[in-house]
């Protein structure tokens, strides 16, 4: 399997034979920071194409068909739609809170973005405590979703906002929970570490029961965390318009939608690094000549295959489920999940100490 | 339509006689202006069990201050209908405990439905400033005599300490331009206040100088989702008052179209009610089947939303060649989508926890506010038109009164979602007989209805449509009344509102399934 670390030694080695040291490694930042961004607007641009046309697809119709051949052109006429309408200054709102809002929300998810193992050494962050840091880089998003509520002067932002405070601080609790019940099975932290040990085979199946109902667990929770239905309350449009976003115009809405959209993607990016495997290969122990034809099959397809599979199924239940009541959110959290998920870590606990794992 | 006038003495106690002897209904309330004879109000009330009726009315000569005693506290409804005929008639109630305009301005000269309404625009200009908010009650209190009352202010209606916000009158969820004043407390609703009065045309004031068959044209921009039943009934109550007896087969054709007409209505409301819930793909599911209605009756009567389908003595075109294949054909797909409702929406969990034991409507309370339709039968309030007062040919056919006895949200859509399968069991019994037969009856070209007063009634897609008119003889009426569906149910919502969350306050409104331009006409 093609190891990115190679192509990346080659730059980096290139880069300092002819620049200075310091010079090499800001290249090199900047570098990142460009391939990153630029793949962090593809994704979104790809899966708000996606969602199109899975909704369409649920909905019996065809979605969009006339921009382009299949429609393909129609999120590029609405990305531009959206940069040339006016920016509109709220009287009386908090101006710097109100702009800084979006990009709060924006560089949470781009960060945590970055944490993903595309595939074999093609990963941007990759600390010793990665699953923690994923954790800790998106939770402050809520304080920009929070901010832009607070800060926007209008009573329905601020009712969408204090939702998405009280719901999206629960479920990080479960999140955390089922993904402190996989660092349990693999025994580090370190993102790439845990894909690594699945070429072994994939955690869901080798942590069996309770892996499964800690990946349960991880896709209701994610989906919380997303603010996609039926947990899509702070934006409730039928309740609150827009919710927190209620007042943005633009690129200010341009920035919250486009990073709801990339918070799908980690969601599920990280539910197949952890669960699915990541870049990890199918490998059934005993098919030798099965395991390495799949290894041709190059990693960063695995990852997005199964990326994009967690996302259809996000998809999947956003189109089908109608919305839940705030109370109803969190009483299915603090009274349901938390202690299955506590359980289940116990149980994980029991399995790796007796080695009843797979 | 014989009615008995009270002595405004003796009219309180006589209401309460009347309610003392089961006639728990007020079906309508007109406020009158008799010129001469004063202004006044008739009620009309029915025996919710019996479905004996009764039509009283009061008047008083004073023109000035008129005042007569307030209803409100006996039918629960009198409260918003009271409020209607102050606004109109200027006439105050004593006792009311919130006399306020419910569809005008606060600072609107003068009550337009007096027959000596100056309209000039000099009295009314178009007001481009905002409306002062009026934060007080003001009350009437009743005397010893029982009729004459100084107005006094009364507790604030929103205080300023309270988190007020306003669903509307531009929300996604009100269905048209309705306005809730909310005062929450967190999540939860402590208060509902409804404006109403946005899409107020005055079509009851514009009927008074039309000839009947020019008042035909307004019945269908009331509630544009009955609009078969509300033309049906103003040409049932005009053909009653001339005496004239439509054919079968214009009985058939109109029979089926109120029927299709329900069924587009219902289902816009599962529709509604899901998209109101987050539930886009139950929304267009609903509205794909909603489509094949809406051809069916654009290849009728031409039109989609708005149809000028009924006329006095008949219908305006005869039915297309095809229509019994393609209404067949259709009945036939409804009845298997609607298990794919059922699995999708309905018996789905979240929507279960969300509708069961919400926005519960006691039987008497729906009786109180007079919420007919599904809303009623909801709460086991047996309240069908075409089983109370059958017309057209609903006593020849045979179908079941869908009842649940929850009042809830849930047992709302589930009445209509069976209603449905009525609808089609009717029209299924009806489309292959259709009778040959003339498809209108020829009238004058000027009609003119006898002196008297008339009342006809339909069930409309969500409850009972009922027309007044008071003809003094001439070629336009001198009152037409509608009786809106929509009024009771806000009036309703107002009371099951208090105390639930702001998601259910959007999934109640959804579930009473009011049309906002029927409410304001």
């Amino acid at each position: 399997m093609l190891d990115f670390t190679t192509i990346t030694t080659a730059i980096d080695q290139y880069l300092h034979s002819v620049m200075p040291a310091p010079a090499a490694t800001l290249t090199e930042c900047a570098i990142v920071a460009i391939c990153a961004i630029a793949a962090y607007l593809v994704f979104a641009i790809v899966m708000i194409f996606m969602e199109r046309k899975v909704c369409a697809a649920f909905q019996c119709r065809l979605g969009p068909t006339r921009v382009g051949f299949w429609g393909i052109l129609q999120v590029f006429a609405d990305v531009f739609k959206m940069l040339i309408k006016e920016i509109i200054e709220i009287k009386r709102s908090d101006h710097i809170l109100y702009n800084l809002a979006p990009f709060l929300v924006v560089m949470s998810s781009l960060i945590t973005f970055c944490c993903l193992p595309f595939a074999q050494g093609l990963q941007v962050l990759d600390f010793n405590i990665g699953v923690f840091f994923i954790m800790a880089a998106s939770s402050f998003g809520i304080l920009g979703i929070l901010l832009a509520g607070w800060s926007s002067n209008n009573k329905f932002s601020m009712i969408g906002a204090m939702r998405s405070g009280g719901q999206m601080i629960s479920y990080e609790l479960s999140v955390g929970l089922s993904i402190l019940t996989l660092v349990v099975l693999s025994g580090t932290m370190q993102i790439s570490e845990i894909v690594e040990i699945q070429t072994q085979g994939w955690f869901i199946v080798r942590g069996h029961i309770p892996a499964i109902i800690a990946f349960i667990i991880y896709i209701i929770a994610g989906n919380a965390e997303t603010n996609r239905a039926p947990f899509d309350l702070p934006e409730a449009e039928s309740e609150l318009t827009a919710g927190f976003h209620t007042e943005y115009s633009g690129m200010g809405f341009g920035l919250f939608y486009v990073a709801e959209f990339m918070n799908m993607f980690i969601i599920a990016g990280i539910a197949s690094a952890l669960f699915l495997g990541g870049w990890a290969p199918l490998y059934i122990p005993g098919l030798e000549s099965f395991n390495n034809a799949m290894c041709w099959i190059p990693g960063i397809v695995w990852f997005l295959g199964k990326t994009f599979f967690v996302i259809w199924l996000l998809m999947w239940i956003r189109w089908t489920f109608p919305r839940m009541r705030i109370d109803q959110v969190l009483v299915l959290e603090w009274k349901y999940l938390v202690p299955i998920g506590l359980l289940n870590l116990l149980i994980m606990t029991i399995c790796v100490v007796m080695g009843w794992t797979l | 339509m014989e009615i008995t006038f009270i002595e405004i003495k003796e009219f309180r106690q006589t209401m309460l006689v009347k309610r003392g002897e089961g006639f728990d209904f007020l079906r309508e309330m007109v406020g009158m202006d008799w010129e001469k004879e004063g202004l006044g109000a008739i009620y009309i009330l029915e025996n919710s069990i019996t479905r004996e009726g009764v039509e009283l009315a009061v008047r008083t000569t004073d023109r000035e201050k008129p005042q007569i005693p307030t209803v409100s506290d006996i039918w629960y409804i009198a409260e918003l209908y009271e409020r209607e005929v102050f606004d109109f008639y200027g006439i105050e109630f004593t006792g009311h405990p919130d006399m306020r305009r419910l569809y005008l301005r606060n600072d609107w000269v003068g009550y337009p439905l007096r027959k000596d309404y100056d309209p000039s625009e000099a009295i009314n200009p178009v007001r481009l400033e905002s409306e002062t908010k009026e934060e007080v009650h003001r009350e009437y209190e009743i005397e010893e005599d029982r009729h004459l009352a100084e107005m006094v202010e009364k507790l604030k209606i929103l205080h300023y300490d309270q988190y007020v916000i306003n669903i509307g009158p531009q929300h996604p969820a009100t269905h048209g331009v309705l306005r809730f004043r909310l005062a929450l407390e967190g999540e939860e609703v402590r208060k509902v206040d409804i404006h109403c009065g946005y899409i107020h045309r005055g079509i009851e004031k514009l009927c008074e100088s039309r000839t009947y068959p020019q008042t035909l044209a307004f019945t269908d921009r009331l509630d544009y989702l009955s609009a078969h039943q509300n033309r049906h009934a103003l040409c049932m109550c005009i053909e009653k008052a001339m005496g004239l007896e439509v054919t079968d087969r214009v009985q058939y054709i109109r029979t089926i179209m109120d029927e299709l007409q329900r069924i587009d209505s219902h289902l816009l409301m599962f529709s509604c009610l899901a998209m109101d819930m987050g539930a886009i793909t139950s929304f267009i599911y609903g509205f794909r089947e909603r489509e094949k209605v809406l051809d069916i009756m654009e290849e009728v009567t031409g039109g989609r939303l708005i149809q000028n389908y009924n006329i006095i003595g008949g219908v305006q075109a005869d039915i297309t060649p095809g229509f019994a294949s393609k209404v067949k054909e259709y009945c036939n797909d409804q009845k298997k989508r609607l298990k794919e409702y059922y699995d999708v929406f309905v018996n789905n969990v979240i929507f279960r926890n969300r509708a069961i034991g919400v926005g519960v409507l006691t039987l008497e309370d729906a009786i109180s506010f007079g919420a007919t339709g599904g809303t009623g039968r909801a709460s086991g309030w047996a309240c069908d038109v075409r089983k109370r007062h059958p017309y057209a040919l609903y006593d020849k056919v045979e179908f079941k009164e869908i009842l649940h006895t929850g009042g809830d949200s849930y047992c709302r859509l589930l009445v209509r979602l069976e209603e449905i399968v009525e609808s089609i069991g009717i029209i299924e019994q009806l489309i292959d007989n259709i009778p040959e037969g003339d498809y209108k009856t020829k009238t004058k070209p000027i009609i003119k209805l006898p002196e008297g007063r008339f009342y006809a009634a339909v069930e409309g897609s969500r409850g009972e449509f009922g027309v007044f008119i008071e003809s003094h003889g001439d070629k336009m009426p001198y009152r037409l009344k509608f009786r809106p569906m929509g009024v009771p149910l806000i009036a309703a919502a107002q009371k099951i509102m208090k105390g639930c969350k702001i998601a259910d306050l959007i999934t109640i409104g959804a579930s009473l399934d009011y049309v906002i331009p029927d409410i304001d006409r």
